[in-house]
Parts: structure tokens; C-alpha cells; sequence
């Protein structure tokens, strides 16, 4: 029987996400580097480990509220007004969700009418495309350069704009390219988000790993905080990729539309993340601050690396992702990331799994020990001597 | 903080040649950078650290608790400088509270350490008294787990 004629033309329509597989193929190779990973190399700090073995010893084992945790919004609004200089009202501006992927999710679906266009900045993070599709959104991409380090520019919205954009995603600084935008950059784009009437979803998750300049969220830009949906969690600052456990904050009904969605849906995250994740929030500082020490310092070796080696590699200002051009070598990002595992095993993503304008490029994690840098950009060179050589 | 000496702290068992290249450093800049901690007392020396339960030779450890007579002018000084120069003692501290000093002591046998506390230390003047206690698991050596040392890491090879 030919079952796949019952699955919904646009789920059916959605392609294979470009990292699956490249995935299948790394992991039948036995003792590679890999530079492919999308998140921390270390555990998460033991403090906020033992708060969840806590909660599980005192039998915090139930639902919570569908919007999480009174004490975690608290601590989250706190945090927030903070390092963002924007706040949000505990009570009903902010909900806890099951990663960022979630909460992106979940504005896609509240937010988007069948056919109503939404703009998003590629390369980017492989969901964005698909969150939108699946929520029967347009997606409308907007190339970001790396004659611009990647920073979002009004140009490229303006070019790309079409009538019956209604969401604008951000993701800065970005996965993945590390590219960010400073403050009159952002202001920019706010003004011309208001100017198009654009509800911006801005995806922060990187915003602690900023290692030059201060993060400037958009919703902090005045007149932004009404139209902007902020979105951010524990993964990548605190190194929670396993927990699961995120937030958004906006306006109240645009807050209790995503939470409509969420209560029929998820529910609630889980108490224990959401439990860990107070942990993080109220004394997780002094250890997320030593692990972003550690990136910006390995991200000044690997992208100097790269530039030595002769794959000109932007400095990225925020995440822990080098995004060296590699076209100077005559591949095309595929041939050669698969060339490279091939002949020295080392794991790096093709560009293009990021979107079309990720083609040329190349994604190198460096969230890994310096032994493993080290040799990794020995065996790259290595092998971008020999591609010269032939 | 001295970015050889950040490294070292941080970076595992890096080589000189490997400290070089990631500081963008010649491996005798790097070299004289530890020259010159060493020189200053900064750092005082390096060594391997052990799981020392998988040592065939079989150590024994103890961490004593030492009463001694303060003195006019240096205060414990003098006595624990006398009582830290003996080989046995690996590391020696002076303490607020109950005691004075606590010394750590290895000793390749129970008899040795026994013997090293009455015949040694016990004796010298000025100390009033000691307490032995041995060492009977360790858990954790210098930031090392004892029983994680060896699990492999779990992260995917690849991710979005």
C-alpha cells in the first residue's frame, strides 16, 4: 500500500534537512573531529545539574501553570531588564516553552494567516524555512554578505520586501555565521520593520556568546517592544541543549495567543528544566561567563587558522561558529566538506544546509577542546594543499 | 591573567609547539613565558595527576592535623617551613580553627606514614600534637573526576 499519499502536501513538500545528511554519513565514520556540532562541548555546570536532581528528590514531578513557573518568569524578567534593557511583565508577557524551537513554532502558528509572507535572514538556522511553511506562512529569505560580516543590512530587506509581509525573523548573532548587527544597525531595522508594519520575531539565543560590543536586542529599541516577540533560552549561554527549555516575551495578547497553542500542544515544559533553568539564571553567571571566555578564545585560533590556511573566514562577533568561504578551492561546499571527512576526518557542515546563500561556505563548530582545533586545522590545511596541488 | 599561564590552566596537556601555534606565539616565546612564571614563583612546577587507585605500587595518603607552639617574631614560620621540607609531605597549610597546620603526606605503606608521624614529625619540638586521618577513596584529584575520567563524550557528531 502506498501510504505516503496520506501526508499533507506540505509536509510532503518540506525537503530533508540538508545537516540529516550530512549527519548519516559522519556517523558511519568511526573517530572523526567533529567541527559539525551545533552546541556546547561542556556538560552543563553541575550547580544547575544538582538543581534538577533536587527538584526530582522533592517531588517536583507535575504539571506547572501553561505558561511555567511563577519564580522562573520572575527570575527571567529580571534577567531580561537586565542584559536587554527591555521588561516584561511576569504575569502574563512571558512563557516558558520546550526550546526556542518551540516558541518560534508557536509564534508561526499564532501569528501567521495561510499565505501571509514571512521575511527571515539567510544562511540561518535550518527551522526557520520549515517553521514557516509549516504554519502555511511564505517564506521570503533576505541574503545576508560576507563583504557585511553577515550583519542583517536595510538594503537587503528592501530588496527582498514584497507586499503582504507580516513577520520579520531575526537570529543575531546567527547560526551560521556569527554575524550580528551593532546598535545603529538594529535601530535601522526597527525602522523599517515599523515603517512595513512588520511584527519582528528575534531569536537571541546567541546574545550571550557576544564577544565584541555590546548585544543590542531590537526590543529594546523604543517603540519596538510592541511589535517585537522575544525569543531566547538556555541552550547555548548555559550549555542546556539537552533540557530543552526556553522563553518568549512580547506584548500580552500576542503572549496569550502563543500560549493558546502551547496549552493545546506541549502543555507545559518540563519542571525539572524549568527548575534548572532558575538555577541558571540566578547563579549561573560566573560559569557562563568562563565558558564564553574559553569560545572567544578558540574562535581567535580557528579563524585565524582558516585565514592562514587560505579559506577567508570573517571574524564572527557572536556564536560559536566559524563560516569560512571555501570557493577559492574550486569546490562547491558539498564536494568539499565531504572530501575533507574522506581523506583526513574532519566534520564540517556544508554552507548550503543553511539556505542558498550559504552555498560556497562552510560551518566549523569550534565549541571543542583546543587538541581537536588544533588538528583539525592542521588536516585542513593539509588537505587544502593537496586540492592546490591537483 | 598571563594568556600562556590562561592556557595552561584551561587547555588540558597541551605541548609547548601546540601552546605556540594557538597563542600565535614561536614555541621559545612560549617557552620563555614559563621561564619567566617559574622565575617569579608564579608557577611552580608542573606534573601529571594520577588516579592513584590504579597505581600497582600502592600509596597511601594522609592528611594530618598539627598543634604547634607559635614563636616569638616568626609565628609558625620557622616550624612549617621545617616540617614542609620533609620528602613525605606533599602539601602543607596553615589553618584557622581547631589546629595549625594540615599536612598531606603520601607514604608507599601505612607502616611508613605511621612511622613518619611518630619517629618525624611528633618529635620535633614545638609540636603539641597530631592527628592522623588516611585517605580511603578519592573521588576527585586537582578538578579530575575519579570515575567519569574515561566516558566518552556524548555529544552527536552533527547538529543543526
Amino acid at each position: 500500500m502506498d501510504n505516503s499519499k496520506f501526508i499533507a502536501k506540505h509536509v510532503a513538500g518540506l525537503p530533508k534537512s540538508g545537516i540529516r545528511d550530512f549527519f548519516d554519513i559522519v556517523a558511519k565514520m568511526k573517530d572523526a573531529i567533529s567541527l559539525g556540532v551545533g552546541e556546547p562541548d561542556f556538560d552543563t555546570p553541575w550547580h544547575i545539574r544538582e538543581a534538577g536532581i533536587y527538584a526530582l528528590e522533592k517531588g517536583k514531578t507535575h504539571y506547572t501553570s501553561n505558561l511555567g513557573l511563577i519564580e522562573l518568569r520572575r527570575a527571567i524578567s529580571k534577567y531580561v531588564e537586565k542584559n536587554y534593557s527591555v521588561s516584561y511583565s511576569p504575569e502574563n508577557e512571558i512563557l516558558i516553552t520546550v526550546g526556542v524551537s518551540e516558541a518560534l513554532d508557536l509564534a508561526c502558528r499564532a501569528l501567521i494567516n495561510p499565505g501571509d509572507k514571512v521575511m527571515y535572514h539567510q544562511p540561518c538556522y535550518v527551522s526557520y524555512m520549515p517553521g514557516i511553511v509549516l504554519a502555511h506562512g511564505i517564506a521570503v529569505p533576505v541574503p545576508t554578505f560576507a563583504k557585511d560580516n553577515f550583519a542583517l543590512t536595510v538594503d537587503a530587506l528592501r530588496a527582498a520586501w514584497q507586499p503582504g509581509c507580516k513577520l520579520l525573523m531575526l537570529n543575531l548573532p546567527c547560526n551560521p555565521t556569527g554575524g550580528t548587527c551593532d546598535r545603529a544597525q538594529i535601530e535601522a531595522i526597527a525602522k523599517f520593520a515599523v515603517e512595513k508594519d512588520l511584527i519582528v520575531l528575534s531569536d537571541e539565543i546567541y546574545s550571550e556568546l557576544t564577544f565584541e560590543g555590546v548585544h543590542t536586542s531590537i526590543a529594546s529599541i523604543p517603540g519596538m517592544k510592541e511589535r517585537t516577540i522575544f525569543l531566547h533560552g538556555f541552550s547555548k549561554a548555559f550549555a542546556m541543549t539537552g533540557w530543552r527549555i526556553g522563553y518568549a516575551c512580547g506584548p500580552a495578547t500576542l503572549i496569550e495567543a502563543m500560549m493558546k497553542v502551547h496549552q493545546y500542544s506541549m502543555l507545559c515544559a518540563s519542571i525539572i528544566a524549568q527548575e534548572g533553568a532558575i538555577e541558571a539564571l540566578v547563579r549561573g553567571e560566573d560559569a557562563m561567563k568562563k565558558m564564553r571566555d574559553q569560545y572567544h578564545r578558540r574562535r581567535d585560533f580557528i579563524v585565524r587558522r582558516f585565514n592562514e590556511i587560505g579559506l577567508k573566514c570573517h571574524l564572527p562577533r557572536g556564536s560559536f561558529y566559524a563560516f569560512p568561504d571555501i570557493s577559492k578551492t574550486g569546490m562547491n561546499e558539498k564536494d568539499f566538506a565531504i572530501g575533507l571527512l574522506q581523506e583526513t576526518k574532519v566534520a564540517i557542515v556544508p554552507g548550503s544546509a543553511f539556505g542558498e546563500n550559504g552555498k560556497g561556505f562552510c560551518r566549523a563548530c569550534f565549541a571543542t577542546s583546543y587538541e581537536q582545533l588544533i588538528e583539525a586545522g592542521n588536516r585542513i590545511e593539509k588537505y587544502v594543499q593537496n586540492l592546490a596541488k591537483k | 591573567m598571563n594568556p600562556v599561564l590562561k592556557l595552561l590552566l584551561e587547555g588540558g596537556s597541551l605541548t609547548t609547539a601546540q601552546m605556540a601555534q594557538v597563542l600565535k606565539l614561536s614555541e621559545a616565546d612560549v617557552n620563555r613565558e614559563l621561564d619567566t612564571l617559574k622565575k617569579n614563583g608564579v608557577l611552580l612546577g608542573m606534573r601529571p595527576i594520577l588516579n592513584l587507585s590504579q597505581e600497582d605500587s600502592g600509596v597511601v595518603r594522609a592528611v594530618i592535623e598539627v598543634r604547634l607552639t607559635p614563636e616569638r617574631g616568626g609565628g609558625f614560620n620557622r616550624l612549617a617551613g621545617r616540617i614542609a621540607r620533609f620528602d613525605e609531605v606533599e602539601s602543607c597549610y596553615l589553618m584557622s580553627g581547631g589546629y595549625d597546620l594540615m599536612i598531606i603526606v603520601n607514604g608507599a605503606s601505612l607502616q611508613k606514614v605511621a612511622a613518619f608521624v611518630s619517629e618525624k614529625l611528633s618529635t620535633i619540638e614545638g609540636v603539641l600534637s597530631t592527628a592522623t586521618h588516611f585517605m580511603l577513596r578519592s573521588y576527585k584529584e586537582h578538578g579530575f573526576l575519579i570515575e567519569n575520567a574515561a566516558q566518552e563524550n556524548e555529544r552527536l557528531k552533527v547538529a543543526p
